[in-house]
C-alpha cells in the first residue's frame, strides 16, 4: 500500500495546475479515488462528519447485484449453444464457451465506454462519474449472445456521447444510457438485433426441428396462427428441448434471450440486493410488475385474441420485463425522482410493455421501447408532484 | 391545545465519547470571546469598543448599523485583548481578558407582579438594550429578530436531538423560576402562542414541565425531531410574509434573570465530548469561552478536531479557541486527513451509514456507539442519488428540487417549494448523507441570503 500511495504522490504532481499532464487531471482522479479513498477533510463550517457511502460505493452495489445475471447469462449462452446442436456437453465445456462468447463483449463495453468518458471528461475538463461502471455492465447484458463486436462498440459510443455527454454528462441524461445503446442498435442494425440470433450456435449446425424463436415471438405469432399462446409454447422445443419454454422454465431462465435478460429468478435475486441495500427504488420496481401483471389481466378480459389471452403472469417471466423492472427503470438519474412519481413511472412502464408487447408485433420486446418513453416522461411526472407540493403550500398561506 | 407528533423520518447518529452527567470543576478559563459569526443577519457591525478598554458583563461592545437598535455586549467584565480581524478587515472574535470576579453592568430589577405590568415597548426597550434580545431569532432565515416586527408566535424547543446533544436537564438544572419569568417577558411580544415543545421519548426535565403560559407540545422520533424549524413546519409553518420568532432556553433564562436579578448573565453549563475526549462531561463557564483550560491533558491524540457545537453543524475551532454564542457543546472528533486504501468498498462495521449499501447489518446492533473522523468518504459527484434527503427530512419539502432552485437562483421556485421553512441545520442531514458530497448547508445560506437581500 505505501509503495503504491508513494508512487501516485510521485506523479500527482504532473497533474495539477501547471504541471505537463494538467490536461488529464480528472482521469488521474478517477484512477487515484478507485485506489484511495482521498485524505479530504470536511469543511469548516457545517457537516463535520460525512456518511461512509459515496458514490462508487453506490454504483458498485449494483454491479454487484448484476452478478447473479451474468454469471447465469455466461451458462445459459453455453447451454443454449449445446442444446441448440443437440450435444451432451461437460458443466466446464458450457461455461467456457459461454464465457468465450460474453467476456468479450463486456471487455469491450468498458473499455470503449470508458475510454470515451475518459475524452470528454478531458475535453471538457469534468470529473468523471461512477456511473459508466453500471452502464459498462448493463449493455453486455442486454445484448444478443452472437452480437459483432464493433456494433457493441459503436453502440457504446453512440450512447455515451449522445445520451449522456451531450446531456450534460452522469446525472443530467434523460434516458437511460444502456437502453439506448440497445435501442440504437436495435434501428440501426435490426437483422442482428432479432429474428434468430438469441441462440450462439458457432460453426456447428442446428439439430433438426431447432427454431432459435423467443417466447415473445411465439405470443406474437399466435395473432395469426390464432393458436393458444399456452399450448405453443408448451409444445415448443418438441424433440430437441422438450418443455423449453414451460413456465417454470421460463422464471429460472434456460431459454435464448439476451446474455443477461433471461433468468427472472437471477433477476430477482438482484432485486433483492437493490432493494435491501436501498440502492433501488422498490417502488419502481414492483411498480413494473404490478402494472404489467394488472394490464395483463385486463388484456385477459378483453380478450380479442390469443395473444391477449396469454396468462398475466406469462408477462413477467418472458422477454426482458424482469430485467428491464430491476435494473433499468430503477435507474434513479432517469426514473422519477418524487417518491410519488416512483410509483407512477413505474406502473406506466409495466403497463406500456404489455401494451406495446400485444398490440405491436413489429416491436415485440415492449420493455425497452416502455422505459425508453417513460424516461422522457418522466420529468413530467415530477413535474405534477412537485406542483401538488407547492399548492399544499400555497393553499395554506393566508397572504 | 397541545399537540402529540410522531415523526417517522430521521436519523439518530449515535457516536462515542458522550458526556457524563457530572459539572466538572476547573478554573475559569482566562479568555472569552464574542464573535459575531454566530448570528445572521448582523450586515454593518460597528463596534463601540477598542482593545485595551475595560467592560463590565453586560456592556455593549458592537452592534450593526443596518439595525442599530440590537445591542451586543461582553459576556464577561474584563480587558479587551484582541480584535481579531479576518479577510477584508471582517470583525471575527472580540477576545475579553476575564476578570477573576465578574462585575456586572446593573440594570433595573422586575419583580414578578412588575413584569406583569410592564408594557410590551418597555420589555423591548428593556431586551434591547441589555443585549439579550440577540437570543430572538426570527424565522424565516434565521436572523437576529427585527424589533419593528411582531411575531406571530415564538416557539422554543426544549431539547436537542443532535449527535452528543448535551442533556437540557443538566444544562438548566434549577432555573425555574427565570425560565418562567423569562416566558411570561416573552408573552408580551406576541399575539400568538409560544410553544415549548418537548422530546415525548425521554425524561421531561422540571423546568419545562412546570412551565405556564406556554402551549407544551411533545414531539417524538429521530432526529431532527429536536431542530426548532421542523417543529414549526408540523405545528404553524411559516408562509410567505409571516414572521415568527425562535429562542433556545438559555436565551429565555438569560432573560429572565435580567429582569429578575437586574443583571445580563452569560453563565452557562458546556458539554465537552466525543471520542477523542479522554473525560467528557460538563464544565460551568461563561458564553464565548476559551476551550484550551478544557481540552488541556484531556484529549487522546493530536489530530483532533475541535468543533464548537455539534458535528452536523458546528464550527471547527482551534485548540485554544472560542466556543460560538449559541452553542453549548464542544465535539471533539478524529481528523480523517489520510489515504484509505479502496476504503469505499472493504467491508467494514466501524463506519457509520445511513445507508444500507454500506451498514447492510447494521440494523442488527442499534445501540452501537461510532467513532467517525472528519473524511470526505467520496468525492463531489453531480446529483444522483434520488429519494434519500427525503428519508432524513421530516417536512413535507422536496429537498432535491429547492437546492437546484437555490443553484439556480430561480427566486419563484425557491420561494414555491419552501426555502421560509428552513434554516441550515434543518437539512444538516442531507448534507451528511449525500452520496454525491455537497455542501447543503452552505447552499441553503446562499439561498436564504438571495431571497433576504436582493
Amino acid at each position: 500500500m505505501g509503495f503504491l500511495r508513494d508512487q501516485l504522490d510521485k506523479v500527482k504532481p504532473h497533474f495539477h495546475k501547471g504541471g505537463k499532464w494538467e490536461k488529464f487531471y480528472y482521469i488521474y482522479e478517477a484512477h487515484e479515488t478507485l485506489l484511495f479513498v482521498p485524505n479530504h477533510t470536511t469543511k469548516t463550517k457545517g457537516a463535520q462528519i460525512k456518511d461512509a457511502i459515496d458514490m462508487k460505493r453506490m454504483m458498485m452495489t449494483v454491479i454487484i447485484s448484476m452478478i447473479p445475471c451474468l454469471l447465469f447469462g455466461i451458462y445459459n449462452v453455453g447451454y443454449q449453444h449445446f442444446l441448440a446442436l443437440g450435444q451432451e456437453a461437460a458443466l466446464l465445456d458450457i461455461i467456457l464457451i459461454g464465457a468465450i462468447q460474453v467476456l468479450p463483449v463486456v471487455v469491450v463495453s468498458y473499455a470503449v465506454g470508458l475510454g470515451t468518458e475518459f475524452a470528454i471528461a478531458t475535453i471538457r475538463q469534468h470529473p468523471i462519474n461512477e456511473g459508466y461502471l453500471v452502464t459498462g455492465m448493463l449493455i453486455p447484458l442486454v445484448m444478443p449472445p452472437d452480437i459483432p463486436l464493433w456494433q457493441v462498440a459503436l453502440a457504446t459510443i453512440f450512447a455515451v456521447v449522445i445520451a449522456k455527454e451531450a446531456f450534460g454528462g452522469t446525472g443530467m441524461n434523460i434516458l437511460n444510457v444502456a437502453l439506448t445503446a440497445r435501442a440504437f442498435l436495435y434501428f440501426a442494425y435490426p437483422s442482428q438485433i432479432s429474428g434468430d440470433v438469441w441462440t450462439y450456435l458457432g460453426d456447428g449446425t442446428a439439430v433438426s426441428g431447432f427454431s432459435g424463436a423467443t417466447p415473445l415471438a411465439i405470443g406474437a405469432q399466435s395473432l395469426t396462427t390464432g393458436e393458444n399462446v399456452v399450448s405453443s409454447l408448451g409444445s415448443f422445443g418438441a424433440g430437441w428441448a422438450d418443455g423449453m419454454f414451460e413456465f417454470s422454465n421460463l422464471f429460472f431462465g434456460f431459454i435464448p434471450g439476451c446474455i443477461g435478460e433471461t433468468s427472472t429468478l437471477m433477476c430477482l435475486i438482484g432485486a433483492a440486493i437493490l432493494i435491501m441495500t436501498g440502492v433501488g427504488s422498490w417502488k419502481v420496481i414492483t411498480g413494473v410488475f404490478a402494472g404489467a401483471y394488472l394490464m395483463g389481466l385486463g388484456m385477459n378480459a378483453i380478450g380479442l385474441n390469443e395473444f391477449m389471452l396469454m396468462p398475466a403472469h406469462y408477462h413477467l417471466v418472458i422477454g426482458g420485463l424482469a430485467f428491464g423492472a430491476v435494473f433499468m427503470a430503477s435507474d434513479p438519474v432517469t426514473a422519477a425522482q418524487t417518491e410519488t412519481g416512483k410509483w407512477v413511472y413505474g406502473i406506466l412502464i409495466g403497463v406500456l410493455t404489455v401494451v406495446i408487447r400485444v398490440f405491436n408485433p413489429a416491436y415485440p420486446e415492449g420493455i425497452m421501447l416502455a422505459i425508453l418513453l417513460m424516461n422522457v416522461f418522466a420529468p413530467l411526472i415530477d413535474y405534477s408532484v412537485v406542483n401538488a407540493n407547492k399548492k399544499r403550500r400555497l393553499q395554506r398561506a393566508t397572504v | 391545545m397541545s399537540k402529540f407528533i410522531k415523526l417517522k423520518k430521521g436519523f439518530d447518529i449515535n457516536l462515542a465519547g458522550k458526556a457524563e452527567k457530572k459539572i466538572a470543576q476547573v478554573d475559569q478559563p482566562e479568555t472569552f470571546a464574542y464573535k459575531p459569526s454566530s448570528f445572521h443577519g448582523i450586515l454593518r457591525p460597528k463596534l463601540t469598543v477598542n482593545e485595551g478598554d475595560n467592560v463590565k458583563a453586560g456592556t455593549p461592545i458592537l452592534f450593526d448599523k443596518k439595525n442599530d437598535r440590537v445591542k451586543h455586549v461582553a459576556p464577561v467584565s474584563g480587558e479587551i485583548v484582541e480584535i481579531k480581524r479576518g479577510e477584508k478587515r471582517k470583525l471575527l472574535e472580540i477576545v475579553i481578558l476575564a476578570d477573576k470576579k465578574i462585575e456586572h453592568v446593573e440594570h433595573k430589577k422586575y419583580s414578578v407582579s412588575d413584569i406583569n405590568n410592564a408594557t410590551r415597548e418597555e420589555a423591548v426597550e428593556h431586551l434591547l438594550a441589555s443585549g439579550t434580545w440577540v437570543n430572538l431569532v426570527q424565522r424565516p432565515f434565521g436572523v437576529i429578530a427585527d424589533p419593528e416586527e411582531t411575531p406571530k408566535a415564538i416557539f422554543i424547543s426544549a431539547f436537542d436531538s443532535h449527535p452528543l446533544a448535551p442533556d437540557y436537564d443538566l444544562l438548566f438544572k434549577g432555573e425555574e423560576q427565570y425560565f418562567q419569568a423569562g416566558i411570561d417577558v416573552l408573552k408580551k411580544l406576541t399575539p400568538g402562542v409560544i410553544h415549548l415543545n418537548l422530546n415525548s421519548d425521554a425524561e421531561v426535565s422540571q423546568i419545562f414541565s412546570h412551565a405556564k403560559n406556554v402551549q407544551v407540545n411533545k414531539f417524538s422520533g429521530p432526529h431532527p425531531a429536536g431542530n426548532v424549524g421542523v417543529q414549526i413546519h408540523h405545528l404553524d409553518p411559516i408562509n410567505k410574509g409571516d414572521v415568527a420568532w425562535t429562542i433556545n432556553p438559555f436565551g429565555v433564562i438569560q432573560i429572565g434573570k435580567l429582569f429578575l436579578e437586574g443583571i445580563y448573565d452569560a453563565s452557562k453549563v458546556v458539554a465537552l465530548a466525543g471520542s477523542e475526549v479522554n473525560n467528557p462531561q460538563y464544565y460551568k463557564t461563561y458564553t464565548g469561552a476559551s476551550i484550551k483550560k478544557m481540552v488541556a491533558d484531556n484529549i487522546k491524540s493530536d489530530n483532533v478536531r475541535y468543533v464548537s457545537g455539534n458535528v452536523l453543524t458546528g464550527e471547527r475551532i482551534d485548540a485554544d479557541g472560542h466556543i460560538g454564542y449559541n452553542d453549548n457543546l464542544v465535539s471533539v472528533i478524529p481528523e480523517g486527513n489520510y489515504y484509505e486504501m479502496f476504503g469505499w468498498i472493504l467491508p467494514t462495521t466501524k463506519k457509520l451509514s445511513f445507508q444500507r449499501a454500506f451498514g447492510l447489518l447494521s440494523f442488527l446492533n442499534p445501540k452501537k456507539e461510532y467513532v467517525v473522523d472528519t473524511n470526505e468518504r467520496g468525492e463531489p459527484r453531480a446529483f444522483v442519488q434520488t429519494g434519500v434527503f427525503e428519508k432524513v427530512t421530516p417536512m413535507d419539502i422536496l429537498p432535491t428540487y429547492l437546492l437546484k432552485a437555490i443553484l439556480a437562483e430561480d427566486f419563484d421556485e425557491m420561494e414555491a417549494l419552501g426555502i421560509y421553512e428552513i434554516i441550515e441545520e434543518d437539512l444538516a442531514l442531507c448534507e451528511f448523507v449525500d452520496v454525491s458530497k455537497h455542501d447543503v448547508q452552505s447552499i441553503v445560506r446562499e439561498g436564504l441570503d438571495l431571497v433576504q437581500y436582493s
